[in-house]
């Protein structure tokens, strides 16, 4: 995957400005401390790099295409939109680049039990994916709530061969998983590899997994530069834990000509306290393992998210995503799940696209940004995941029955 | 104060008995029973509390503390209402240690200059903040040590030869070994002595060292008791109290301590 690129960011403390950070028990920080010489090492490794390259070429399929959105962009009636098509990954989403990273580097360490948490379920699809490759022993922690709505992908994890573990506690969505998961590696320290699915959690995390996904921003890159012979105006990413922005945004960074939007989902709207916009509508705290911008109440109690979106539905934000926040480098918009429903529907018809509901919160913000910057501006959007594992969520918010039946038949295809 | 917290281990020491500290979840299940409970417990044989701030998302507890959380903040339990309980605990005991035990946030989002004032003004004598390692404490050492409060910390069983100076520099009371890795009421699987540990921990800090994680019944804290300064209880002592009553949970108390102080 060629030199990876630290941007000079974060500092020895794994610090992002006043964001990132170590807070773990002491019981995981020895593991986190060996964790980062072994990334140090493994990056600086050109054996690692290339057998990370062979997986990305010829198990995922990278590059993945870089796509003019013609008939959204007819739509829009301004910028050109490019969609960056991480969906056409091999299982469906952009979350793959990181696991093949991790678990490469797992084995590098001699580790054979991975855990991981998940939300909608693609994380832990991809570390199961990879871990089955790897021939290693995989549990995935999730919460109660996501396995009701994401139920193709937790039979998709235990085809796979791993298990999945419900989670009750709390809210029984993705921050609960993650605690779980949390409690698993303080307890089963020294054989286990916890893949962390975003670009937060602590350091070496929010840097390791920006790096395995950056390679989407370096692609888009080179691919738009080949295409329009110029660099964008404007690249935009939804934004849950925030990596598959990062994934785009982190080359374009030093490209000051270039915004960075991000779009965090405004569930039922940012001013009705029912959302997941941590940049938006949050304060800065520390939650699993770095300070960054969260979604807490007056007592520093953390406040429950609410998004349509199994992905988006967390209460923090990566901490490189905060400090991008403060510095101004990148923007952080929001969209409500009725937009990003409505939004689905339109790509559907448009581009005969199913994008999953991640990315269909960045779908408004993109046609907002494509009339604002006019016919001569040039936009990527990351399509970082596909549809499929959305349509009973979405059939039921639009007021359409799936029957029994018919869930049968989809899970038989299975 | 950390006079206080030194007081007990050298009063105890002298007559060749461990210091007996155990965990209540401040505001489990309203204030009233909690304060009940606080209130009870230097009698029946406590010589340090820990008092549990709730918090949302407690990754390094078991099901037991997470529930009592959840209790507490159903009523109306916050950092704010757990200093009050000390505050109030305070005005009619100045003798028995207080060390509050949570999390981060809670304490970053009142702040750390501010945290430190008020623990100090409540009459807590020090803090354990379970995911706040050295790497990360300086802001809020630096405000403990205006305050004269122990900002105590960890040691655990991954806490090797050399990462043990750092773990302990700067600490002060009392170091809290934790015994196995796992999280609060886990069952215990390691039976093995902590004699090895716990004089490393001593050598390195020079200062007493709690063993707790693990310790449910009253023969296992007399065991512990023979090779630590301290024993800590907490998950048996919630479960109690939760299950059977504050009656119940001061007589488990109460023959913990006495094993401790065997």
């Amino acid at each position: 995957m060629g030199k990876i690129d630290n941007r000079a960011w974060p500092d020895e403390n794994g610090r992002f400005g006043d964001f990132g950070g170590r807070y773990v028990a002491e019981t995981l920080m020895p593991p986190i401390l060996a964790l980062e010489k072994a990334y140090e090492e493994a990056k600086a490794d050109p054996s690692f790099l290339r057998e990370i390259d062979e997986f990305f070429a010829h198990y995922i399929g990278r590059p993945s295409p870089l796509y003019f959105a013609e008939r959204l962009t007819e739509h829009a009636n301004g910028a050109k939109i490019y969609f960056k098509r991480d969906e056409l990954n091999h299982t469906g989403a952009h979350k793959i680049n990181n696991c093949m990273g991790q678990l490469l580097l797992a084995k590098r360490m001699g580790k054979k039990r991975i855990i991981a948490e998940t939300g909608a379920g693609q994380h832990g699809v991809a570390t199961a994916t990879v871990a089955a490759r790897l021939g290693m022993e995989c549990i995935v922690y999730m919460g109660a709530t996501d396995i009701v709505r994401q139920k193709p992908n937790v039979f998709r994890m235990r085809l796979l061969g791993a298990e999945v573990r419900a989670v009750h506690s709390g809210t029984a969505t993705l921050k609960d998983a993650m605690n779980e998961a949390l409690r698993d590696w303080v307890t089963n320290v020294a054989e286990t590899f916890y893949c962390i699915g975003t670009v937060a959690g602590p350091h070496p995390y929010p840097a390791m997994v920006r790096d395995f996904q950056a390679i989407i921003g370096r692609e888009a890159k080179a691919q738009i530069l080949e295409r329009e012979g110029r660099l964008p105006d404007a690249v935009i990413a939804c934004i849950g834990g925030g990596s598959n922005a990062m994934g785009l945004f982190h080359d374009f960074i030093p490209d000051t000509s270039v915004r960075l939007i991000g779009v965090e989902a405004a569930g039922r709207g940012v001013d009705s306290g029912l959302h997941a916009a941590s940049l938006t509508g949050g304060s800065p705290g520390v939650l699993h393992g770095n300070r960054t911008y969260l979604l807490q109440d007056e007592h520093g109690q953390i406040s429950d998210a609410h998004s349509i979106s199994a992905g988006l539905d967390y209460p923090g934000i990566g901490p490189e995503h905060a400090w991008l926040h403060d510095t101004g480098r990148a923007e952080y918009v929001s969209a409500t799940d009725t937009e990003a429903l409505e939004h689905f529907q339109l790509c559907a018809k448009l581009e005969g696209i199913l994008p999953a509901l991640e990315p269909s919160h960045a779908l408004p913000r993109t046609l907002d940004t494509a009339k604002e910057l006019g016919k001569d501006g040039l936009i990527i959007m990351n399509m970082c995941g596909r549809g499929d594992k959305d349509v009973f969520t979405i059939a039921d918010a639009l007021g359409e029955e799936i029957s029994e039946g018919t869930e049968g038949v989809n899970r038989k295809a299975y | 104060m950390t006079k206080r917290i030194d007081q007990i281990f050298e009063s105890r020491r002298a007559k060749g008995q461990a210091v007996f500290v155990a965990y209540m979840m401040g505001g489990d299940p309203d204030r009233a029973a909690s304060q009940k409970l606080l209130g009870a417990m230097p009698e029946a044989g406590v010589d340090i509390i820990e008092l549990g701030i709730p918090f949302t998302d407690p990754m390094a507890d078991g099901p037991v503390i997470e529930e009592a959380g959840i209790r507490a903040r159903a009523g109306g339990a916050s950092l704010s209402s757990v200093l009050d309980m000390a505050a109030e605990f305070r005005r009619s005991n100045q003798t028995t240690p207080i060390i509050v035990m949570g999390y981060c946030n809670p304490i970053h989002h009142m702040g750390y200059g501010a945290f430190a004032a008020a623990a100090k003004a409540a009459g807590v004598d020090g803090a354990i903040i379970v995911d706040l390692p050295p790497e990360e404490d300086s802001e809020l050492r630096a405000a403990f040590e205006t305050h004269d409060l122990a900002l105590i910390r960890l040691a655990t069983p991954t806490t090797d030869a050399e990462r043990l100076p750092k773990v302990v520099a700067g600490t002060k009371g009392f170091v809290y070994y934790v015994s196995m890795t796992g999280i609060t009421g886990a069952s215990f699987t390691q039976a093995s002595s902590v004699k090895d540990q716990v004089a490393a921990i001593r050598a390195a800090s020079g200062l007493p060292v709690a063993v707790g994680f693990g310790v449910k019944t009253p023969q296992r804290a007399a065991e512990v008791a023979k090779d630590a300064d301290g024993v800590v209880v907490g998950t048996a002592i919630v479960k109690t109290f939760h299950e059977h009553g504050h009656d119940a949970a001061i007589a488990l108390i109460r023959s913990l301590a006495n094993a401790a102080h065997s």
